[in-house]
């Protein structure tokens, strides 16, 4: 229950916003031809990633999702890319636009910093079709789409508490915004579901990808104590650095287990190839709507890669309980009571954060060590 | 390694007064160099020479829009390179153009969240000026260590890099933050008259002109004034100008004040022309390429505009690239060539080799090079406080 009210507020939220700063986008005549939903023969479509499309994480779970719809679509279907597009709005813009102009049908651009950009281009091109991963704002030819990955970050969690021998567990932190809080707190609250006692560091890297900051942040965690390691950060560094310190490691975005294959335990992931595969669809059938997609455990969106060797049947099932309690809205990660880093209840037994709540969430709950910066 | 058989060895002898000829000459010819080493590795990896340069030109300056994307990329590298270039006539090396660019940007948001309404006249202006004090107001702390002190100029002027950009992190976090981004890390988006026009119907914006004034203005005030004549002079002697006279800690701070100013307008122009607020990762380090802008342009600020238009075309070449199937790496590669070329070029216009035999104990040159004397010179501060 409380799930599908967040989705649905998720979606009013955004409207609002359409018609906060959708519209009056200037008419310039250019790109392709309006399809009066009469639906195309073949769709070109292209992706805009934030890091190398191998990095092994973002970029690749995007990438992967690509290459699924032109494995599915086959000829009907011609994809393209841009990687390591800088998230400066100048170079974002640039890469966007490049794309409109070669006439793109459809351009993806995935990373939180070209919402604006892609929102600029979108205006210029009204003809062709914009989707944001990870914002919030749209516009008619614009979707925003992204997932409950708190969702799968909870799970992942019982399998780190699971794992910890001295209930330390240690986080490579990407930038203190409301989202990486959000999946933070999500993996702590899993961890502690099982182990009440378990205790989180975390560390900044003030960047989604930068392998070098974020091996030595694990390297720092590893130092302090921590024997089980898990990220928000793009990249795998995280888990080479816990292999050979034999610490237990918990990925993120795409199934990396052979980087890692003694200390891989499991790793939230996108399977975005689901809803590529629909929007690209909906063009070819002429049905493409601007929309904001928010995903879940339920639709596949988000999940967990397939488990590590140490990792007991007794956890997986213990997993796959509460993975069908949260599908069936039984359960919701941050059901209440939640305490803060201080011991303030901050949400009560018997409720639920409200999505403004969630979406602007700026503190650490119990268990968390280590401040959060800036607030 | 006997005398009897002494290799024939290269040595550099630098050329009295390289020919006018002889610059273009040398300078066109490592560019061309370039690229038929880029031809030959695409050739080896089996890929089509003529798609890709042809996709390079057309996304450069092939086209209208190529054009309009390569000014709007070289904007930034102006004024980070003719800030790095002032510097380096007084041979101060300002490596933090970085920070004080978010400084400049810094500066103006403060003016153009202050006044948000002010006509354009007035908030444009307004929005300079802020970017010019924030600018110059942290280039001021290495001028004045310098000057005071006797501080090499590069640690603090590039330690304070960080502390810029992580006091606009701060700010975009906290005091900025747009109460409608949901805590994401974006300001408040400017009012229509805190944003730069374009030109005409281009994408390019009205900062291409501030920029080349910039250029023309510099390059008159070091030529044509009293006060540039002395910041030369003090550059190439500052022994001699000493004894002219010169108040060279004065001039270092006022030379610093000047070069972070203009990395400063370069923020200002980059939020209000490009960005339209303020966010964290308005720049992908344009305060760096501005000291390799500088160097190719030998810190001369008219030949900073071209050179940086240079760097705007291989930047915006780099999509072009990827979309006709050059994974990003190889795009960076290319780029990289024809950086290394150019800067070897340099090598070559200065000196020439000279083939002949010597032995292994007579392999330093007999004049002290170029390089030898900057380092010799830069070891040991030959700017004195004064």
């Amino acid at each position: 229950m409380t799930k599908t009210w967040r989705k649905l507020s998720f979606m009013l939220v955004a409207a609002l916003l359409v018609g906060a700063c959708g519209t009056g986008g200037e008419e310039s005549a250019d790109g392709g031809e309006t399809d009066g939903g009469g639906g195309q023969e073949t769709v070109k479509a292209a992706w805009i990633y934030p890091s190398p499309r191998n990095d092994g994480g973002w970029s690749t779970a995007h990438d992967q999702g690509r290459l699924a719809v032109e494995e599915k679509f086959g000829d009907q279907v011609e994809t393209t890319f841009i990687e390591s597009v800088s998230e400066e709005p100048g170079a974002a813009t640039r890469a966007i636009e490049g794309l409109a102009r070669k006439g793109y049908d459809i351009i993806f651009t995935a990373s939180f910093g070209f919402m604006d950009p892609t929102l600029e281009v979108a205006k210029k091109y009204p003809d062709i079709y914009f989707e944001h991963c990870s914002g919030f704002k749209t516009a008619d030819n614009m979707s925003n789409y992204f997932g409950a990955m708190e969702e799968a970050k909870y799970l992942s969690g019982i399998a780190a508490a699971d794992a910890t021998q001295n209930g330390l567990m240690g986080k490579v932190v990407s930038f203190p915004i409301p989202e990486i809080v959000r999946l933070t707190n999500a993996f702590l609250l899993g961890a502690q579901s099982v182990n009440p006692d378990v205790r989180m560091k975390t560390l900044f890297t003030n960047s989604f990808f930068d392998p070098p900051a974020e091996k030595a942040a694990a390297e720092s965690l590893i130092d302090a104590g921590a024997d089980v390691l898990t990220q928000d950060v793009d990249s795998p560094a995280t888990g080479q650095v816990a292999e050979p310190a034999g610490a237990k490691w918990v990925g993120y975005n795409s199934d990396a287990s052979e980087v890692a294959p003694d200390a891989w335990l499991t790793a939230p992931i996108w399977n975005w190839a689901i809803y590529y595969e629909d929007r690209i669809q909906a063009v070819l059938d002429g049905s493409w709507e601007s929309q904001s997609y928010y995903g879940d455990l339920s639709d596949g969106i988000v999940g967990l890669a397939p488990f590590g060797d140490s990792v007991s049947q007794e956890t997986i099932d213990k997993i796959k309980e509460v993975e069908e309690q949260i599908k069936n809205d039984e359960f919701d990660v941050f059901d209440g009571p939640i305490k803060d880093q201080a011991g303030e209840i901050v949400v009560p037994e018997g409720e639920t954060p409200t999505l403004e709540e969630l979406l602007s969430m700026d503190y650490f709950v119990e268990g968390m060590e280590g401040k959060l910066p800036a607030s | 390694m006997s005398r009897a058989s002494a290799p024939i060895r290269p040595r550099l002898v630098k050329r009295l007064v390289p020919s006018r000829s002889m610059r273009i000459g040398v300078r066109a010819g490592a560019v061309v160099c370039a690229f038929i080493l880029a031809a030959i590795f695409l050739l080896l990896t089996g890929r089509s020479v003529g798609t890709i340069f042809g996709a390079m030109w057309d996304g450069s300056f092939g086209s209208p829009y190529g054009q309009a994307q390569t000014i709007l990329a070289a904007i930034p590298l102006i004024f980070t390179g003719l800030a790095v270039a002032i510097a380096f006539r007084m041979r101060l090396w300002n490596i933090g153009a970085e920070g004080q660019f978010y400084l400049g940007a810094f500066g103006a948001t403060a003016v153009a969240y202050a006044i948000p309404t002010a006509p354009a006249f007035i908030l444009l202006p307004l929005m300079i000026l802020g970017g010019m004090v924030g600018g110059g107001a942290w280039a001021f702390v290495p001028g004045i260590l310098r000057a005071r002190l006797g501080v090499n100029e590069i640690v603090p002027s590039l330690l304070l890099n960080y502390v810029g950009i992580l006091l606009v992190d701060y700010m975009v976090h906290g005091p900025w933050s747009d109460p409608q981004s949901f805590g994401f890390p974006l300001g408040k988006p400017f009012s229509d008259s805190a944003t730069l026009p374009t030109l005409g119907d281009t994408a390019v914006h009205a900062g291409a002109i501030v920029a080349i004034l910039a250029a023309l203005a510099i390059s008159l005030v070091l030529s044509r004034t009293v006060w540039g004549y002395r910041v030369r002079v003090i550059g190439e002697n500052a022994r001699a100008a000493n004894y002219a006279g010169f108040s060279i800690a004065r001039n270092v701070v006022a030379i610093m004040l000047l070069s972070g100013a203009l990395a400063g307008v370069g923020g200002m122009v980059e939020v209000s022309g490009v960005v339209h607020k303020i966010q964290a990762n308005i720049s992908p380090g344009f305060g760096y390429t501005g000291i390799i802008v500088a160097t190719l342009a030998r810190f001369s600020p008219l030949a900073v505009v071209p050179i940086a238009l240079l760097f705007g075309a291989l930047i915006v070449a780099g999509n072009e690239l990827q979309t006709v199937g050059l994974p990003s790496d190889i795009v960076l590669m290319l780029q990289a060539v024809i950086l290394l070329f150019a800067l070897a070029g340099e090598l070559f216009v200065q000196y020439r080799v000279q083939w002949r035999p010597g032995s292994s104990s007579s392999a330093a040159p007999a004049i002290p090079s170029e390089p030898e004397r900057q380092a010799a010179a830069s070891a040991s501060p030959s700017i004195e406080a004064g």
